[in-house]
């Protein structure tokens, strides 16, 4: 009995990693390049399982199959990690849907250095401009573009207004230094500062990516994902005011052990208000209200300013941290494919999407169809943002990103100096 | 006279194999192609450098093992294997034991009391960290009933301890019930004449039940050691091995680098030096200390 448990458990470990199987997906089965009216068919992944987006784009594809006789999508919708296993496993076996979820970035990348996805510099060059340029920034790799984004947030502070009031603070801070002064004064009254998931590492990476691109700038964050040079001084130093910041224990109590959603979690502490900040993207608001019983109260009591600015940083105002949604097309996706996302972000579509507050729409002129006031503050900051770091788990090679979040949170938990977590980011990126 | 009988001999002894090997067909097939296959896969990935994507292009060997081992991270991750051994060895077992002989004795509502102590061992060990953490987050259940105020699962100093109670508390009724099994199978007489003869109870523990309780007890053993060795659910679903690797084991070292970092090489060498370790240990186990036990007979009194 036991022997066989022993074996079954090995199988396991070793199917784990093998990730073999998944060859009954139908992907990139479509007839390729074809134009006119050749009936032509491909197939279409996407991860908005939730209403509304997802009636929003069966009845796009409904309409664009009605004005397009010949083209027939198959449609696939999927759970985001769903989506990515089966991604993972279907592009093992070297095939890859025609259109499909993609982020941009590192991930992107790999899939372009693979050969697995397609060059749509052309099929695009008429109309991407008519899409914000942080946004369309994130799917270029070696100057071509290789997706189309629909969907562009942006990581800010939230607040509990109410909280901030209650600490004496009259205005949102605008540096680094106003920003530790208000932490201070929200610890001398009472409340805690400061809410984080550090069990799930990202929310605190959160706080250094953010210091980087402040301090370290953008340009040698680009500079590092090509030369792992995270060890450079601008790196060291956004460890260090992390560090300060760690150092005045803004964070609630077991905030190590804290996930960002779920029971005893980042988002519970805003919500229920038993801590006044949080470092978080546009999708924070929806997931604050979740996790308490009175959701519209927490709505209506927040507020939202950008990641302050360092002095003496290299970083820019109009710079933010974040990323978004869009969609990449398989090596031998038909143009119809391209034509159909370029359909799907025009304003008709987007606007609906926009409206719904389920995403923050990119075609430029469609920001006037968010009404929800959360929402608006975003895209205020964004109208005037021409460059967006994507998130660091995306935009670097998947194994630099985690040790980012690996190092980071032994800075969070009082174990590493910022000299260590700049050398083991290094070392990481180094290693390849 | 004599061909005739040793064709008819032979060929009957044909169709003997040829009925085994009918019916071992399938089992062995089945075998072959969902354990050894995806084994000897794992073991061609663990020699490359592969993400995931594209062709098995760069060999690298043995780097991946070597890289292991000089991991801090990893080597870190076996030695908390190695406490959950010990930890189970020196105080689940004999809790589980302490429990099976109070339960074994004449004890008013004994049959409730087996129920609700083999209870854990039957919920997902999903819903036991779910369970789990919500008693121990700050200002929670734990906290309310214990005399130090402690981070139990933010300590990176204390969440492996803690981590092992939520382990032992679903894991104790297994080898609680294993005992039972092992105890309700020795004759009383044993025990009575040995009490007859002047033995003290706890004499008739060491010299009568113990002895023979001995093909349970390494079989429970056994059964502890892989378990510890293969640990990830109930540690995945509280901490994922954190904080800052504190209570990282083998597997979630393995699935962290194979499918956060999709480094799936470098996994797959983890995945086989994990399974190394088990093999190893449960083919030693096996051959000295279960021979006697799988050999048959319960009547060698166990020693």
């Amino acid at each position: 009995m036991f022997k066989c448990a022993l074996g079954v458990v090995a199988a396991a470990a070793a199917l784990a990693v093998s990730g073999c199987g998944g060859g009954d997906d139908d992907a990139g089965s479509s007839a390729s390049k074809s134009s006119g009216d050749e009936p032509v068919a491909f197939e279409w992944w996407h991860i908005q399982n939730n209403e509304p987006m997802k009636s929003i784009w069966q009845e796009a594809a409904d309409q664009y199959m009605a004005d397009h006789p010949n083209v027939k999508i198959n449609i696939t919708v999927l759970e985001n990690e769903a989506f990515k296993s089966k991604l993972t496993t279907t592009m093992q076996g070297g095939k890859t849907p025609d259109m499909f979820q993609s982020w941009g970035g590192g991930t992107l990348k790999e899939q372009v250095d693979a050969g697995l996805v397609k060059d749509v510099s052309e099929l695009t060059s008429g109309w991407i401009d008519e899409l914000n340029p942080a946004a369309v920034g994130l799917y270029q790799v070696d100057g071509k573009q290789y997706g189309v984004p629909f969907n562009l947030g942006m990581v800010g502070i939230w607040y509990r207004k109410s909280l901030f009031e209650k600490a004496g603070i009259d205005a949102p801070p605008e540096t680094w230094s106003e920003f530790l002064e208000d932490v201070q004064k929200l610890k001398d009254a009472g409340i805690t500062p400061l809410a984080v998931g550090a069990k799930d590492k990202w929310p605190g990476m959160f706080w250094w990516a953010n210091l980087s691109l402040r301090i370290a700038g953008k340009d040698a964050m680009a500079q590092a994902g090509e030369d792992g040079s995270f060890d450079s001084p601008g790196f060291v130093k956004a460890g260090e005011e992390l560090k300060k910041l760690v150092d005045m224990k803004p964070f609630q109590d077991g905030f190590l052990a804290a996930p960002w959603d779920g029971a005893g979690g980042e988002a519970a502490e805003i919500g229920n208000g038993r801590a006044a900040m949080d470092l978080m993207g546009q999708w924070a608001p929806a997931t604050f209200a979740a996790n308490t019983k009175d959701g519209e109260k927490v709505l209506e009591d927040l507020g939202w300013f950008p990641f302050p600015m360092v002095e003496g940083g290299a970083g820019q105002p109009g710079e933010q941290f974040g990323g978004g949604d869009g969609f990449a097309f398989g090596a031998d996706a038909p143009p119809e494919a391209v034509d159909f996302a370029r359909f799907l972000v025009s304003s008709e579509i987007a606007e609906k999407g926009g409206a719904s507050g389920a995403i923050l729409p990119v075609i430029k002129g469609s920001e006037a169809s968010v009404t929800d006031p959360n929402m608006k503050a975003v895209l205020d900051e964004r109208a005037q943002s021409d460059f967006v770091q994507l998130f660091l788990d995306q935009a670097y090679a998947p194994a630099v990103g985690q040790a980012i979040n690996d190092a980071v949170q032994g800075l969070f938990a009082g174990k590493s100096s910022p000299q260590d977590v700049a050398q083991q980011i290094a070392d990481a990126a180094k290693a390849g | 006279m004599a061909a005739p009988v040793r064709r008819a001999r032979r060929s009957r002894a044909r169709r003997r194999w040829a009925t085994i090997a009918l019916f071992l067909a399938p089992a062995l097939a089945l075998y072959a192609l969902l354990v050894i296959a995806p084994i000897l896969q794992a073991i061609y990935y663990s020699g490359f450098r592969w993400n995931g994507l594209g062709d098995l292009d760069t060999f690298v060997g043995l780097d991946n093992f070597k890289r292991a081992f000089s991991d801090d991270v990893f080597i870190g991750a076996i030695e908390h294997n190695g406490i959950f051994i010990a930890l189970s060895l020196a105080l689940q077992l004999p809790f589980a034991l302490g429990v099976a002989l109070l339960l074994n004795a004449q004890l008013k509502g004994r049959a409730l009391l087996r129920i609700l102590y083999f209870a854990p061992f039957v919920l997902s060990e999903v819903v036991t960290g779910v369970v789990f953490t919500l008693l121990l987050q700050p200002g929670g259940f734990a906290d309310a009933v214990s005399p130090v105020d402690r981070e139990w699962l933010a300590d990176p100093g204390i969440v492996i301890y803690t981590l092992f109670v939520a382990i032992s508390w679903k894991y104790f009724g297994f080898h609680m019930i294993l005992y039972l099994a092992g105890l309700q199978q020795i004759p009383r007489e044993l025990q009575e004449a040995a009490l007859i003869d002047g033995a003290r109870p706890h004499e008739v523990f060491r010299y009568v039940t113990l002895p023979l309780l001995g093909p349970t007890i390494r079989i429970s053993v056994f059964l502890s050691i892989i378990g510890a060795l293969q640990l990830f659910d109930l540690i995945w679903v509280m901490t994922g091995g954190g904080p800052v690797h504190a209570s990282n084991t083998m597997a979630i070292y393995m699935v962290d680098w194979g499918f956060k970092r999709f480094q799936f090489g470098y996994a797959s060498a983890v995945a086989v030096i994990l399974l190394a370790i088990s093999l190893l240990f449960a083919l030693t186990y096996q051959r000295l200390v279960l021979r006697r036990d799988i050999e048959g007979a319960l009547t060698t009194m166990g020693r």
